[in-house]
Parts: C-alpha cells; sequence; structure tokens
C-alpha cells in the first residue's frame, strides 16, 4: 500500500515537472504569437498576457501581418507609413530567403553525394588522404573563411549576388554532407553494386539509377539539416548579401528591424513570426528525418 | 562506337581513325560549349535583370540546381568518349573533384590565407609579426569577450546537456503520446532562428521605468512580487546570463533528442537487475545510466562547444555586444566589417581555429580507428 502511493506520487511528480517545463519553454514563443495580432498601441502599452484577462477588449486582427507582408488596406495601421513602401515589405525578403535556401541545399547534397559514392565505391590513389582532409575540415569555424572569400568575391563580383552566397553555404556545408552521405552510401549492401557492375552499367549510371534512389533517407535528413541552417542563419548572409539590399533575406531584415524598432513592435513580432512558419512547418513534417541527421552527425564547423 | 573502336585498334588507318574520333571530339568540345553558353547567358540575364522578383528567383533556383547537375552530367560525357582505361582514371574525378575543389576553396586555402594575413596589417600590405595576436590578447574588448565566451561555454553546456537530460530521463518514464508532445514542444525552438529568438525573448527582458505597465514578462513577474523593474540586458555582469539563457532554450531541445535516443539503448534488463540488488531510482540513475551513455553525453557536450564557441546571431541581434556581453565571433565581425581591420579580424579568427583542434584531432583519431575498413 505505502509503496503503492509513493509510485502514484512519483509519477505525479515526473508528470508535474514535465507539464510545468513544457510550459516554461513555450510561453516565450505564445508572447510573441498573442503579440503579433494585437494593436501598436495595445502592444506598446501592456502585457500581452492581459489578452486573457479581458478577452472582451483584446482587439486581435491579422493587420500587422498585412502591413509586413505589403498588402495592406486602408484601415490597417502602419499602412500609410509602410503600405507601399520596400523597406518594410518582407515579402520581397522571403523570396530573397527561399532564392538563397533552396539550391544551397540542393547543390551541396548533389555534389557530396557524387564525393561520398566516389570515395565509398571508386578506387583512386589519394582517396584515403583526401577523406582525411573532410574529415578534418568538419569543425573548421567558418570564421576562418570569410575574409578571403569576400576578397576573392570582391575581385569575382559575386559579393551581393545569390550565385556567391549559395557557393558559400555549399563550401561551409559540404564537409559535413560529404561525411554523413558517406557513412550511409558505403553501408549499402556491396552485392547490389557488383551485379549492376556485371550487367555492364557505368559508375554514372549506378550512381543515378540506383545509389541516389536508395540514398534518400541520408539525403533528407542532410536536407532538413542544411535547409534550416540556411534559412536561419545570419552571419554568412551578412558578410555575403551585406551591402545589397535588393537581395536582403528575412533574418537581415529581422535584424534591421530589431535595430530600429522601438515604434514599431507590433510588426517586427509579425514579422518574426512568418520567418518561424516555413521552418516550423518543415520541422514538425520531417522531424523524424531531422532528428536521424542530427544523430549521424553532430560536429559542424 | 566504342566497342568496334577497341576492336579495330590495331589495323585502323589514320584517316578512319580521325572519322571515328571527330565524332567524339565533336562531343567533347560542343556539348561543353553549349551548356557553358546556355549557363552564361542565364546568368547575364539573372545579373540584368529587369524582370519581377519572383520570377527572377525561380529562374535562378533553376539555373543554379539544374547547372550544377549539367555540369555533372556534360563532364561524364566529356569522359565517356576516352578509352577504358582513361576512363576509369578520370570517373573519380567527376564525382570526387567538385567537392574537393570547393573544399579546398572555401575552406583549405583560406584558412592558410587567414592565418597570413593575420601577421599583417589592416590592410594586408605592412608585416607586422605577432602584432594583431599581443591585440587579441591584450585588448580590453577581446579580454571581454574571453572571459564571455568561457561563461558562455560553460553555461550553455552545462545548462543544455543537464535540462537535456532530466526532461529526457523523466520524459522516458511517461505515456509515448506524452511524452512525444512534451519533447515536441521543448524541441521546437531548434527550428527557429537565432534572430527570430531575440524577437521572443526581447518580450521577456523588455524593461519599463518603474510606475509605468510593464510589458516584459520577467519585468511584470518582478513587479508583481512587490520588486523593482531591472533593465535586464544592461545589468553587467549579469546580463551575459540572460542572453546565455536563450541559447539554453534554443539547445536543450537539441540535447534532448540525442540524449533520449541513447536512453532508449540501455538495457532494460541492466536496470531490472540493478533494481533487484536493490538500487533506488538515483542510484540506478548515476551508477547505471550515466555510464551507459557516456559516450554520447560527450558528443552532445562537445557539439554544443563547437556551437557556442561560434556564437553571434545573439549577442548581434540583442545588444550588439554592447554592455558588457561581446564574445569572440562578435568582436572578430566587429574588426572585419566594422574597423575594416583584415590583420585583427584573421587573427582572432585563427584563434577560433586553434581552439578547435582538440576536437579535430579527436575526430581524426576516431576515423583513423574505423579506417581498416576504408
Amino acid at each position: 500500500m505505502g509503496a503503492k502511493r509513493q509510485n502514484l506520487l512519483g509519477k505525479l511528480f515526473v508528470y508535474g515537472v514535465l507539464i510545468l517545463v513544457a510550459a516554461l519553454w513555450t510561453l516565450p514563443t505564445i508572447g510573441l504569437l498573442v503579440s503579433s495580432f494585437r494593436s501598436g498601441d495595445d502592444v506598446t502599452g501592456s502585457g500581452w498576457w492581459t489578452v486573457f484577462a479581458n478577452p472582451s477588449e483584446a482587439n486581435l486582427s491579422l493587420a500587422n501581418y498585412r502591413v509586413v507582408l505589403g498588402i495592406a488596406g486602408e484601415g490597417d495601421e502602419g499602412a500609410s507609413r509602410f503600405g507601399g513602401e520596400e523597406t518594410l515589405n518582407l515579402t520581397a525578403a522571403i523570396v530573397n530567403s527561399l532564392t538563397v535556401a533552396i539550391p544551397s541545399t540542393l547543390i551541396p547534397i548533389l555534389i557530396a553525394a557524387f564525393a561520398a559514392y566516389g570515395f565509398a565505391w571508386m578506387d583512386f590513389p589519394g582517396r584515403k588522404f583526401l577523406f582525411i582532409i573532410v574529415v578534418a575540415l568538419l569543425v573548421v569555424p567558418l570564421q576562418i573563411a570569410l575574409i578571403p572569400i569576400l576578397r576573392d568575391y570582391i575581385k569575382l563580383d559575386l559579393s551581393g549576388t545569390f550565385l556567391g552566397i549559395w557557393l558559400a553555404h555549399t563550401g561551409f556545408g559540404l564537409s559535413l554532407a560529404v561525411y554523413l552521405l558517406y557513412n550511409y552510401i558505403s553501408t549499402l549492401p556491396r552485392d547490389i553494386l557488383e551485379s549492376a557492375f556485371i550487367d555492364g552499367a557505368s559508375h554514372f549510371t549506378i550512381f543515378t539509377r540506383l545509389i541516389l534512389p536508395l540514398s534518400v533517407p541520408a539525403l533528407a535528413s542532410f536536407a532538413i539539416f542544411q535547409f534550416l541552417w540556411v534559412w536561419n542563419d545570419l552571419l554568412v548572409a551578412l558578410v555575403f548579401l551585406g551591402a545589397t539590399p535588393e537581395v536582403e533575406v528575412l533574418t537581415q531584415r529581422l535584424l534591421g528591424m530589431l535595430g530600429t524598432f522601438g515604434a514599431d513592435w507590433h510588426l517586427l513580432t509579425a514579422g518574426a513570426f512568418v520567418s518561424m512558419i516555413l521552418p516550423l512547418v518543415v520541422f514538425f513534417s520531417l522531424q523524424r528525418y531531422f532528428v536521424r541527421g542530427l544523430m549521424a552527425g553532430s560536429v559542424k564547423g | 562506337m566504342s566497342k568496334a573502336y577497341t576492336r579495330d585498334k590495331q589495323s585502323v588507318s589514320p584517316l578512319e581513325w580521325l572519322a571515328t574520333n571527330l565524332g567524339r571530339l565533336l562531343v567533347s568540345l560542343f556539348v561543353p560549349g553549349i551548356t557553358f553558353v546556355v549557363l552564361w547567358r542565364v546568368f547575364i540575364f539573372l545579373r540584368d535583370g529587369q524582370a519581377p522578383q519572383w520570377i527572377t528567383a525561380i529562374v535562378a533556383i533553376i539555373w543554379g540546381v539544374g547547372g550544377a547537375l549539367a555540369l555533372f552530367f556534360v563532364a561524364n560525357l566529356v569522359v565517356d568518349q576516352f578509352s577504358d582505361q582513361w576512363k576509369k582514371r578520370l570517373h573519380p574525378f567527376i564525382f570526387v573533384g567538385p567537392a574537393i575543389v570547393i573544399l579546398t576553396w572555401y575552406l583549405l586555402v583560406p584558412t592558410l590565407r587567414s592565418v597570413y594575413a593575420s601577421f599583417f596589417d589592416a590592410d594586408g600590405e605592412v608585416f607586422v609579426g605577432f602584432e594583431n595576436y599581443v591585440y587579441a590578447f591584450t585588448s580590453p574588448a577581446m579580454l571581454e569577450s574571453f572571459r564571455n565566451n568561457l561563461i558562455w561555454l560553460v553555461f550553455v553546456t552545462g545548462l543544455s546537456v543537464g535540462f537535456g537530460l532530466l526532461i529526457a530521463t523523466l520524459a522516458d518514464r511517461t505515456k509515448p503520446a506524452f511524452e512525444t508532445v512534451i519533447k515536441a514542444l521543448i524541441f521546437m525552438p531548434m527550428a527557429i532562428s537565432m534572430v527570430g529568438a531575440s524577437v521572443i525573448w526581447k518580450f521577456v527582458y523588455e524593461f519599463r521605468p518603474p510606475g509605468a505597465q510593464q510589458i516584459g514578462l520577467l519585468n511584470a513577474i518582478v513587479t508583481g512580487l512587490g520588486g523593482d523593474p531591472q533593465a535586464w540586458l544592461l545589468m553587467q555582469p549579469w546580463n551575459n546570463l540572460f542572453l546565455i539563457a536563450i541559447v539554453v532554450w534554443l539547445q536543450t531541445g537539441y540535447a534532448m533528442v540525442i540524449i533520449s535516443a541513447a536512453l532508449k539503448g540501455v538495457p532494460a534488463a541492466l536496470l531490472e537487475a540493478g533494481r533487484i540488488d536493490g538500487a533506488n531510482e538515483l542510484q540506478i540513475f548515476f551508477k547505471i545510466i550515466i555510464p551507459y551513455i557516456r559516450g554520447t553525453l560527450i558528443t552532445v557536450s562537445t557539439t554544443i562547444i563547437l556551437f557556442t564557441l561560434k556564437i553571434f546571431d545573439v549577442v548581434q541581434s540583442m545588444t550588439g555586444g554592447n554592455f558588457g556581453t561581446q564574445v569572440i565571433a562578435n568582436e572578430q565581425y566587429t574588426q572585419m566589417f566594422r574597423a575594416f581591420h583584415y590583420g585583427r579580424g584573421s587573427a582572432i579568427a585563427v584563434i577560433l581555429l586553434i581552439a578547435v583542434i582538440p576536437v579535430m584531432y579527436y575526430n581524426l583519431r576516431q576515423f583513423a580507428q574505423q579506417t581498416e575498413a576504408f
């Protein structure tokens, strides 16, 4: 009887602590979400939690979202100041973020998959030495490359271009990609490849027809990892896109809004939430792949 | 064609040889030529483009990804024109070459160039010896950064791994559906950018003078309990801990997920044996579980240490490195892009590199141990 009661108390304690921690973890995000539906005066005049105290006076609307997306109507607060201006139109920044993030995810995967296959299934001089370099580069901080690469880019006219930032993200993500994909591709059963060779298939055919389809789980893991990384990146964007407003990505725009905010807290909240929607959707729909990717390669430079 | 060529190799006259190889030659020159022209044309279109932004975006994405694919196909096509022996020699270059070229250009050579530049002045013209390193180890901003980075390393790693371990262990004892929900909620911040997280936490730390309505959560709680509101982000040196809280909030989910997977791997028989021997839950935790998942704990800690060493976004967007919150990566950014002192910026980057060398060494040693199969 005593043991049973103690057991029940223990269970209550475990569930209680977990609910408390989860609430604590979620509270800041809920605050932001609620604030993003409030008017500018409300956001700066009272705490977001007052909405729950008297819901009848809450006065929530989607106005902030309309303003930051550049589709504000007549009645929306701030529309007259920001409605037509490019400075606050996050839609442009969203398109830029996508233009940066999609190729910056796919190009390194493509190059890394070829390389991983080469390291796993081809024989050539210097194979081991080159792979050791890949492993060594895993943890090199990308800060070491910023100045030299920026100098190259200024000479090549690549600073502030999409091509430049794709290549930069490719370079910085590639060693992890090769390492992860090698670990996966090298464990594929050898017989499949050998029978394909006997049938006269070339490396290229085997790679595109056989290895790529078989590697989808590993490719997906890295893709999610890299996409979230690029989408959320600030430093690389600041350095290689920094001076060119037309190509500014979401994180840069948000940083700018943070610096000049004060008067426009309510717009900042909507902007921040807009920047989170895509990663959250990707994250929750593909969580399993993401976790697998995290576990496979836990070191990145 | 290729088979016929090898069979008749001995007997062909120069003219026939030219005829059979003309096709190959044309393919090797013509296809890459066309590919490059097309890629170049689209590049010009994108660069000078007056098209609406979203059209440029779609064309750019197709061009970038398609271009990378096309280059692989073309390179393979060209190599396929060679004899079998050369094919065997050249194919690995197509597969591994691009990755090696990019890694060399983007990481390997820059490392050497940064080491070199760290011995030169602001513009990289005058050799200054160790002057930049003297600056890096004596200037007030850098000393402050070293102190803060050390605080960051200890607290972020300790708290993230600690909370992650606690939550994973507790969640392991609950119903699966409940465990999934709790873990998803705590893992969620991992998907958010650090700039986004900074916006979220501005609403926690916001300060209004005493008497005014507090709109920051933390000050609302403090005043609600009868205390005075504080400007949390200006309170030196405690403001570092408030910034650290943001990153702990982001990283705990990572630690939790990895540790949770390791916990599932602890054999139930081992725990059962401990219980039969009369160990209580705490003893089982510290004497059986912790030693069993030690490797995972080390990996998770190392990853978080590497991440925290380069912490940049949160400091840049919350305080800009002011009020005693400077960190190494932000000071490096400041030296490079505010002060335009390339020598100092490079020296600081080299210090970051030296800091990760033990981890690099460990990785290489691990690799060397598994390398029999390589």
